[in-house]
């Protein structure tokens, strides 16, 4: 038995990882290029995403799931998503990673407004262009600057992938819990969180190690 | 021929009034102190040199070269507006370096930048950045900061943390060099350190606008003295007048406190 769910918890961690990752990769520079538009010269598209900002971190994950899942088949009459597993976890992406962007925007805008406004007259006297500025003299300062609230983010982004059970993605909790469903066993449930915690403890030293790589400056 | 004209710059925050028709001209090789008490629009004139902040009115000339006119449109204004700051240098009251970057990282990022804008950079690439490199360590023996290329800002005391910013001022070789009260965020032990590195700039008449508390060095350092009130050039001339035998009560006045509480 120890084996069966065993295979069945790994086979529901690779989701989990797919979707974490996913999410990162796509969630990180998408809240940078939100950031930069909370922060716009032009007042309508700061409007904007404050407006999308409010609308996202206003309202549950778990809502703006099923609404990205099952809106699309409901108004078009066809699902945009391909079917099975994978049409369920694009969708997951999708939401997840417009989510988490917004939550992303906030937290580097706060990192970009951190950096003294001296920082960037030095780059300017010094005849450096706007984006020299930004990925030679802020990006850095920022970077270090948000490691913290980022890793709050990140480890709660690794639970928040268990949300995905609602649209029956097969997800490392949907796989503990069927256990219990099929078998009236509870342990599985326990070996689950054990692999949310391994999950959780090896990020943890990841960002601890960039935490010290950074230290070199202040 | 001046190497500078300004000529009658104003500046408005909103409804109040930081500069109103400051006109000065520079020679070539000779050094300015701008002297007055805090609000007195020294450090927003210094700012407008450097395209920091764009004044209401009046014009700005290197070489005969108009390089700002109030009365242009904003489009010819901006234009190559990144050339035009490389006129100027700026050392700033609370240094500015970039905390990320070594001593001789700060001194050389600029110039390697710009060098990779040259047609020619891919061919000559290791050539151009070691005759950089040499020429940043020049800059920091210069300043007395041999030993210190590879530390970070954090490592440095904050005179030494002033001169690599003096020095990074120097590496685009500016016409003019303007100085931001210096001294004024360094421990008094300091201070001495920075005032001989900008003493040794003047004798080598490097052409240069110090905005300075320092009234000592001011008169000492520099060849033209400029008094600002209220966002106004009150009097302006050598140091031996203006400091020495001011004509205007203002002037004065403010010399009067300032010997009475350097004297406290």
């Amino acid at each position: 038995m120890f084996w069966t769910v065993t295979q069945s918890l790994l086979n529901g961690l690779g989701t989990t990882i797919q979707i974490f990752l996913w999410t990162l990769v796509l969630s990180l520079p998408l809240g940078l290029l939100f950031a930069f538009a909370s922060r716009s010269r032009w007042k309508p598209l700061r409007l904007l995403m404050q407006l999308v900002v409010w609308i996202v971190r206003g309202t549950p994950l778990m809502l703006q799931l099923i609404i990205i899942f099952y809106g699309p088949g409901l108004w078009l009459g066809h699902n945009i998503w391909s079917g099975g597993e994978a049409g369920r976890l694009t969708a997951t992406i999708v939401a997840f990673s417009f989510n988490y962007a917004c939550y992303f925007s906030v937290i580097f805008r706060g990192g970009i407004e951190s950096v003294p406004a001296g920082q960037r007259e030095a780059g300017q006297v010094l005849g450096m262009t706007r984006s020299q500025i930004f990925f030679r003299v802020t990006l850095l300062q920022m970077v270090k600057r948000v490691v913290p609230p980022m890793s709050n983010e990140i480890i709660t982004l690794v639970k928040d992938t268990s949300l995905a059970r609602i649209i029956a993605a097969y997800e490392l909790t949907f796989a503990g819990y069927s256990f219990m469903k099929s078998d009236g066993i509870t342990w599985p449930l326990f070996y689950t969180g054990v692999f949310y915690l391994l999950f959780v403890g090896i990020l943890t030293l990841l960002f601890n190690y960039i935490e010290r790589r950074l230290d070199y400056f202040r | 021929m001046a190497i500078l004209e300004v000529k009658n710059i104003g500046k408005h925050f909103g409804s109040t009034r930081v500069l109103e028709d400051v006109s000065f001209s520079l020679e070539e090789g000779s050094a300015l102190a701008i002297i007055g008490s805090s609000g007195s629009g020294k450090t927003t004139l210094l700012r407008c040199l450097n395209f920091l902040e764009t004044p209401d009115s009046g014009s700005i000339s290197v070489r005969g070269r108009l390089l700002f006119d109030a009365s242009a449109e904003a489009a010819e204004r901006e234009k190559n507006l990144r050339r035009k700051r490389l006129h100027f240098g700026m050392v700033f009251q609370s240094f500015n370096l970039f905390p990320q970057y070594t001593a001789l990282e700060n001194v050389t990022l600029a110039e390697r930048l710009l060098a990779g804008e040259q047609p020619d950079f891919k061919q000559r690439r290791k050539e151009i950045l070691d005759e950089i490199d040499r020429h940043g360590r020049e800059l920091l023996a210069q300043m007395g900061l041999s030993e210190r290329t590879e530390h970070y800002p954090h490592q440095l005391s904050g005179g030494q943390q002033q001169r690599v910013a003096i020095a990074r001022a120097l590496a685009l070789k500016p016409d003019i060099l303007c100085f931001d009260e210096p001294t004024s965020a360094l421990d008094p032990e300091l201070t001495g350190e920075v005032l001989k590195v900008i003493r040794s700039l003047a004798d080598q008449r490097t052409t240069m606008i110090i905005v300075t508390h320092e009234m000592a060095f001011a008169r000492d350092v520099a060849d033209q003295i400029i008094f600002m009130d209220e966002g106004v050039i009150v009097e302006q001339g050598a140091p031996g007048d203006v400091i020495d035998n001011p004509k205007e009560e203002r002037t004065r006045q403010f010399l009067t406190r300032y010997t009475q509480s350097s004297r406290l």
